[in-house]
């Protein structure tokens, strides 16, 4: 699979970024090189291996236990005011890149 | 003070002694950094204030003749991905130029609940994506032991600083490598703990499932003081474990001798350095002196941990990267008329080109079509890597390694070139795939006086063992 100009465009949408010209052509020449490495794992058969998203899918969890049994140590019973205090508005707001003192503010969503 | 070489216990036991206070640690520390840190460039920002505050309660509780905490009046540093309250954290990226957090790491918290006086943060690769610190945004860190040379990373910050005693011992993140290489380069040790050993909260994420926090130290007693201080469950972080945290100084002193440590040929192929080959081999050596039975094991998909590693970790930062908007918090791109330029052009100004190389391969990775073909295959090439090393560890107690194929390269001679700086990590990945403990000890040093790693390998949260085997080569060497 050859990554094209065209596939850089379309993944830097998706990832909400632009890229330059020359970004875009140097992310076409280095993601070619890195996945052209990553084929490698096509060598290995790997139809009947379960994935693995998590280390805990491994270790510290009894294997016997069942679906979300396994995971109860990760989860607790809510906790009204949550387990910290909320921060306040201004504590909030305080690395706002813009905001008026109630709300963060950006510019106008919908074109009119 | 003379500060060179100083190490927790006898920092600590200086001030309890009151042959000096924490106050003129702090300073003599500060006046060191002021004088040696422009040509190594470790620190970020300095936390004057906070740290001359801490110290001044450590010198009231000496003064009364208190009993001490554990880290009382030591000066540590902080890798800048961890949050510190009130102090500017910006993950070594412009994103984050100007953020000061409203809250703390739980790590720092805990090393400060110790008596630690936080001097500043410290610089590192980007987000902590890199393995040279020249992905800084801010500037390069320069090696301590030869200053035309890399300090290793993402942590180079931390491990330099430690190197160059600029602070007795300091904290880094590790999520392919990030500890264990920078501190192999710099000579200094640093832990990788198992993954939920230390809570993850504060810590700003890169790849979720593969982050870690972990110590760097002088020595390896220093690395197991620092483990037992920021270990142990935290409610913050869900996937911080529920194992009770041993007193891994303690453990250190019980004898190796009868211990099986592994050697995996897969570790000692090809792109291996004969220098360093001939230190790790003659270390493997001094263990089996000391009576540890020698044990070849075999980690067989070794050489697919790259490619698994790199598909796993960038999709996961695609995805914890996507908050950085410049809407909240962060930088925001000047004359921008609609959000979605807001959007995109705060993050094509704000992040560097390997942070935004790594968010376009995860958001391929992750895209419609090519989800089955690269990120699920790499989950389970994971799941092969982990069962490589459960196989291997039926067999012994610990797997040795070395950290890197190489010592420290130059600055600026890999960074046209993302696939062999990747390859540099080739050592360290898989302990993050699999989530078990990994430590990088100094064994020696090439002919040019660049420090060589060694790293040992464990069990999952079998930290006692790899620290009690660092220590037991420690004393021997």
């Amino acid at each position: 699979m050859k990554v094209t100009e065209k596939d850089v465009a379309y993944v830097a949408d998706l990832a909400n970024l632009e890229l330059s010209g020359d970004e875009r052509a140097r992310m076409v020449r280095d993601l070619n090189s890195i996945l052209g490495h990553v084929d490698s794992l096509n060598e290995l058969e790997t139809k009947d291996v379960p994935p693995m998203a998590q280390v805990s899918d491994r270790h510290g969890v009894d294997e016997s236990k069942k679906g979300s049994e396994r995971f109860a140590y990760a989860s607790r019973d809510d906790v009204k005011e949550g387990l910290r205090k909320s921060f306040s508005t201004d504590v909030a707001l305080a690395n706002a890149p813009d905001a008026d003192g109630t709300f963060f503010k950006v510019p106008k969503v919908i074109e009119r | 003070m003379n500060i060179t070489g100083l190490t927790i216990d006898s920092a600590r036991s200086a001030i309890a002694e009151r042959k000096t206070s924490a106050t003129a640690l702090a300073e003599a520390f500060y006046a060191k950094i002021e004088s040696d840190d422009s040509k190594i460039g470790a620190y970020l920002v300095l936390s004057k204030e906070r740290a001359l505050a801490k110290a001044a309660e450590v010198d009231r509780a000496a003064e009364k003749g208190e009993k001490l905490p554990p880290l009382a009046g030591v000066p540590v540093g902080i890798k800048d991905v961890l949050v510190t309250k009130g102090v500017r954290t910006t993950a070594g990226s412009k994103i984050l130029g100007n953020y000061v957090p409203p809250y703390d790491c739980t790590a720092v918290a805990r090393l400060e609940s110790a008596g630690a006086v936080v001097l500043g943060k410290l610089n590192c690769d980007e987000f902590a994506m890199g393995s040279s610190n020249e992905n800084s945004a801010w500037k390069p860190v320069h090696n301590p032991r030869d200053l035309s040379r890399v300090p290793g990373g993402s942590s180079g910050g931390s491990a330099a600083a430690v190197a160059a005693d600029l602070a007795v011992t300091t904290l880094g993140s590790d999520t392919g490598g990030s500890i264990r290489q920078p501190a192999s380069f710099c000579g200094v040790v640093g832990l990788k703990p198992t993954y939920g050993r230390v809570s993850r909260y504060g810590l700003i994420a890169f790849a979720s499932s593969l982050d870690h926090i972990g110590p760097f130290g002088k020595t390896v007693k220093d690395a197991a003081i620092m483990l037992r201080t920021i270990a142990g469950r935290d409610p913050m972080d869900s996937t911080s474990a529920e194992v009770p945290v041993p007193d891994y100084v303690a453990e250190l002193e019980k004898p190796v001798k009868g211990m099986k440590i592994g050697v995996a040929k897969e570790y000692f192929g090809d792109g291996l350095d004969s220098e360093v080959r001939a230190a790790v081999e003659a270390a493997i050596q001094t263990l089996a002196g000391l009576g540890c039975e020698i044990v070849e094991v075999s980690l067989p998909h070794t050489k697919y941990a790259i490619p698994a590693y790199y598909l796993v970790a960038t999709a996961e930062a695609s995805s914890n990267l996507a908050r950085f908007d410049g809407v909240r918090y962060g930088f925001r791109a000047k004359s921008v008329r609609s959000l979605s330029e807001v959007y995109r052009r705060s993050r094509d100004e704000g992040f560097g080109a390997e942070v935004k190389r790594r968010i376009m391969l995860g958001t391929y990775a992750l895209s419609a079509g090519y989800y089955d073909a690269y990120y699920l295959k790499a989950q389970r090439v994971r799941t092969l890597l982990t069962r490589d090393f459960e196989d291997s560890f039926l067999k012994v107690d610990a797997i040795v390694a070395p950290t890197s194929p190489t010592a420290a390269f130059k600055l600026g001679e890999k960074v046209d070139d993302p696939l062999a700086m990747y390859l540099a990590d080739i050592y360290t990945v898989t302990a993050n795939l699999a989530g078990i403990p990994g430590i990088s000890i100094p064994v020696g040093t090439t002919k040019e006086k660049l420090p060589i790693g060694m790293q040992i390998f464990g069990k999952h949260f079998a930290e006692s063992t790899i620290l009690r085997v660092g220590h037991a080569y420690e004393k021997a060497a």
